[in-house]
């Protein structure tokens, strides 16, 4: 069966002044149709980085794609000219952002941004009537109050709670087959997260969107997604299906966030990983995760492991589950 | 204890270094270090480095008048035969006295000002003095300078009074704008909840917070000062001839351009070099600080 | 309506800085040392003659009530007798200050488009030898003094080359169209003279760009700094994401938050360019207000002294308020900020 969306062997290098941040190191990811797949990972290990290849909106300079593929329906979107490129965005593959508020530009209203990517975004051609309409009726799908007055108003008279929906609601605006949220609750209120979540559930449910969901909350994993994707310093170190993962975690990494999630029953504070995600200016040799951790052995720091299929449907990047081994 | 071997020094003394390192590693300001420590070496052993140091002032030496450059005068001569290159050393003195005393008139009480208006920020001693500061603002510094001068006998000293009475309001703006915001932070409440005097809030609380700020300014101010300078004696209400003020020197040589360009041309050169060398290290500075505006 | 209060507001606001400017240009100009009589009859003037002029300029009085006497007459309009051309100053201010405005609005055009253009187009392309290019022209720009640009545009396109007229604001050949605003090309259009307005503008050429030089690098390298930074905020990669077309989004959405901040600062790069003014309006030979003012000063005109510096504050003023109004109507985080609060 065709995949929706295939990464394959996807590197990014950053470009700063103390030099080149090799900051993602050959990422593997694939996506069926109608499929919910989770993205976890610390922060800063290049989940965003990633995503905004596949919409090649990373910002360059200083970021740049060394190497790999973007399949999409089958067709490179890296190698794609930028007129077809832009027949994608929006109604192909449309993006949450972590932040709503830098998400929206902060001197247009919102009818003129949502109305821009309704006309530019959407599949089919529409009057400015046509598209205020559907503009309104996305507004009232996130549950938004008047969305009329909405329209009018810029993004510092909303809420972040609300800013958030009308993110959402832009998103969805345009009908997308491939729903990409990074972190869509991070910087909302604890409050305000669940209702978010819910909201965003329901929706792609009722529209049957694939959806990519990046956090680095098991917990929302495990509410939003039916296979995840373990990332760490820029490259996949572990994917299963949920159900899978969480009763059986192979990787170290993996099994290190498990035992970092705070457990209601049991009492007992979490324990964490030592150490911190790697200087991508200098990374450690091999495997990248080795420094911190516990099975490490010498064959580790000589070269990186490569990500294999273990058993059906697994796949993990980690020696301890090489043949022989 | 000797004050080096002191925690709060060493702690200092390794930010200074810190800081040092990323500035020497920033190309732009490591050129702006180079020019302005040229121009100030240039300018403090002027009668050591100049050809001939005897030119600066009154001298005459009509055979040698007017001489395009040449290995002998490289910068060529004036109408007096006098040597443009020696006066221009000279002239590097007159352009950073005129920055450096200028701000180091202008910069404590501006920043005082500015200090007391942010602290006490809506009350009658916030407005009197922004409302002063407003008034200097209203007017560029240049026309309210040129004012000054006119009313005064047109000298190097004069036009760095007048300068100078002109000048600090841009301090107490900065600092202003920075105060009132520095006072809302925890730490200056924490200090003030721990009964610190107001002295100790204003100035070891609030100011050692504004001082990176102070610091980029002044750097790109002492080329506008200079500017200012130069453009003073350019109309003649600065340093009077034969003083080897830069400013001065191009209006004379403009008299004789384009035939003799070199008498103008040189003296401006000189004029942006200097000014070069304080812009670059300000704006390296503030990348180093990181710092939205100054 | 929110408009015209937020004028009337910030012009009474502007009144008290124009009272406490008129009050330091008078110390300024009065308690200073010099006779200004004596200069301006000269030293051969018999003393009855310096004495009657000093009682008609009230200068025998104590100081506040020469204070008086220059404030009441200068809100009816009498700033007095310059000492120097012996006519009223208001009448030189008058004959003298459309061309300097003229100049410096045409200056001002030239800054704002060129430098927001320039600055616009190196942070698109930050990091290339455009932006190289541009950086090298601005840090020219910004350090070198402006009556040196003056006088290398006048040697080079003005003598050497020939390319542009080395003096005035009209060639001998051509009639001046009917004063109505006192700016020739202005009147010129009006009158649909287009020889004279031609001929005017390659007037002001020389002499604008010396002066724009300056403030176009200021504009340009604060405009490259917010375009480059603004390159990499979320919201220019969500258009770009949702499939808003790249012209559409570097165009509106990239360039109209950018130009908030180069628009804050044109009321003071258009402060510096008037000041200059009067240094480059010396160089040009360009009979104007700051010519007048300079000369004022050098002649020690007390009266025409304070009256330009009092109507420079009156011009910055309006500046100001335009500024204000042009970053409130780019900014809506200032608009209902404004709104709300204050």
């Amino acid at each position: 069966m065709e995949k929706l969306l295939q990464i394959e062997g996807l590197k990014v290098e950053f470009k700063v002044y103390e030099g080149l941040l090799k900051v993602l190191n050959g990422v593997e990811l694939a996506l069926e149709e109608g499929e919910r797949v989770g993205l976890v990972g610390e922060a800063g290990c290049g989940k965003t980085t990633t995503m905004k290849c596949v919409l090649r909106i990373l910002p360059s300079p200083p970021g740049r794609i060394t190497a790999g593929r973007i399949l999409f329906r089958g067709q490179d979107l890296l190698r794609l000219p930028l007129q077809r490129m832009q027949r994608v965005r929006g109604r192909g593959i449309a993006m949450i952002f972590q932040d709503p508020t830098a998400a929206l530009n902060p001197v247009f209203t919102i009818g003129d941004q949502l109305m821009a990517v309704i006309r530019h975004g959407s599949r089919d051609a529409m009057n400015k009537k046509e598209i205020r309409r559907r503009a309104i009726a996305v507004l009232r799908e996130v549950q938004l109050p008047d969305p009329e007055r909405i329209l009018a108003n810029y993004p510092i008279q909303l809420s972040g709670g609300m800013r958030q929906r009308v993110c959402i609601a832009m998103a969805l605006s345009t009908e997308p087959e491939l729903l990409i949220a990074d972190e869509p609750t991070t910087s909302l209120d604890v409050t305000i997260q669940d209702q978010i979540l819910r909201l965003l559930n329901a929706l792609v449910e009722r529209r049957g969107t694939s959806v990519i969901f990046i956090t680095h909350s098991l917990g929302v994993v495990r509410e939003m997604a039916d296979r995840v994707y373990v990332m760490y310093a820029g490259s996949i170190v572990e994917s299963a299906p949920k159900g899978e993962l969480f009763s059986r975690p192979l990787h170290p990494y993996t099994q290190g966030l498990m035992r970092a999630v705070p457990k209601l029953t049991g009492g007992g504070i979490a324990e964490g990983i030592p150490g911190r995600i790697p200087d991508y200016l200098n990374p450690p040799p091999g495997c990248r995760f080795q420094p911190r951790c516990p099975h490490a052995w010498e064959r580790c720091s000589q070269a990186p492991p490569p990500l294999k299929e273990v058993e059906d449907g697994r796949q993990v990047a980690c020696f301890l589950y090489e043949e022989g081994a | 204890m000797a004050f080096w071997k002191r925690p709060g020094f060493q702690r200092r003394w390794d930010s200074v270094k810190r800081g040092w390192y990323k500035f020497s590693k920033n190309p732009v300001s490591v050129v702006g270090l180079f020019f302005v420590l040229l121009v100030s070496f240039l300018a403090a052993f002027a009668p050591y480095v100049a050809p001939y140091p005897e030119h600066a002032g009154r001298f005459v030496n009509f055979s040698e008048a007017s001489q395009p450059p040449s290995l002998k005068h490289p910068f060529g001569t004036d109408v007096f035969g006098r040597d443009i290159l020696s006066r221009v050393f000279f002239g590097f003195r007159y352009s950073l006295m005129m920055g450096v005393v200028v701000l180091l008139l202008v910069v404590p009480p501006g920043v005082v000002l500015g200090l007391l208006a942010g602290y006490y920020r809506g009350t009658w001693i916030d407005t009197v003095i922004m409302r002063i500061t407003d008034v200097f603002l209203a007017v560029p510094p240049l026309i309210l300078a040129l004012a000054v001068c006119s009313v005064l006998t047109p000298s190097v000293f004069n036009a760095m009074m007048a300068v100078s009475l002109m000048w600090w309001p841009w301090y107490t703006r900065l600092v202003y704008g920075l105060a009132s915001s520095i006072r809302n932070e925890f730490f200056v409440q924490a200090a003030e909840v721990a009964g610190a005097s107001r002295s100790h809030i204003l100035f070891r609380e609030i100011l050692p917070n504004c001082v990176s700020s102070i610091f980029t300014k002044m750097s790109l101010d002492m080329g506008w000062v200079i500017l200012i300078g130069s453009s003073l004696s350019f109309v003649g209400l600065g340093a009077q001839p034969p003083t080897p003020d830069l400013g001065t020197m191009v209006a004379d040589g403009a008299k004789y351009l384009p035939d003799q360009w070199w008498i103008a041309v040189f003296p401006a050169l000189a004029i942006m070099i200097t000014v070069l060398g304080f812009n670059l290290i300000g704006d390296g500075l503030r990348d180093l600080f990181a710092l939205e505006e100054v | 309506m929110k408009v015209l209060k937020f004028v009337a507001k910030r012009l009474l606001m502007s009144i008290f800085v124009l009272f406490g400017l008129s009050i330091l240009i008078f110390l300024v100009s009065r308690v200073l040392p010099g006779d200004p009589v004596r200069m301006a009859l000269g030293p051969r003037a018999p003393e009855w003659a310096v004495q009657n002029m000093r009682e008609q300029m009230h200068l025998d009085k104590p100081l506040y009530v020469q204070y008086y006497y220059w404030l009441s007459g200068a809100l009816h309009g009498d700033l007095g007798q310059s000492l120097f051309t012996r006519r009223p100053v208001m009448d030189d201010i008058k004959e003298f200050l459309p061309a300097t405005m003229e100049l410096a609005l045409f200056a001002g055009l030239i800054m704002a488009i060129f430098g927001i253009l320039l600055g616009a187009v190196a942070g698109r392309y930050s990091n290339t030898w455009v932006d190289n290019t541009v950086r090298i022209f601005s840090y020219v720009g910004v350090v070198t003094p402006s009556f040196v640009f003056a006088i290398l545009f006048l040697l080079l396109f003005g003598y050497l080359l020939r390319w542009f007229p080395t003096a005035g604001r009209l060639s001998a050949g051509i009639p001046r169209p009917p004063a109505i605003t006192g700016m020739v090309t202005l009147d010129a259009l009006i009158t649909g003279n287009w020889a004279a307005l031609g001929d005017a503008l390659w007037h002001m050429v020389l002499p604008a760009v010396s002066l724009a030089l300056g403030g176009m690098a200021q504009e340009a390298r604060i405009t490259r700094s917010t375009i480059s930074d603004n390159l990499r905020k979320d919201y220019i990669g969500a258009a770009r994401g949702f499939g808003v077309p790249e012209r559409l989004v570097m165009l509106k959405y990239l360039l109209k938050p950018s130009l908030i901040p180069t628009a804050s600062i044109l009321g003071l790069d258009f402060a510096s360019l008037l000041a200059n003014a009067f240094l480059v309006e010396l160089i040009f030979n360009w009979p104007g207000f700051s010519r007048y003012g300079i000369n004022a000063m050098l002649r020690k005109d007390l009266n025409a002294v304070s009256a330009v510096v009092m109507v420079l504050g009156i011009v910055f003023v309006i500046v100001n308020i335009l500024v204000d109004l042009v970053v409130a109507g780019l900014d809506p985080r200032i608009r209902l900020g404004a709104e709300r609060g204050k």
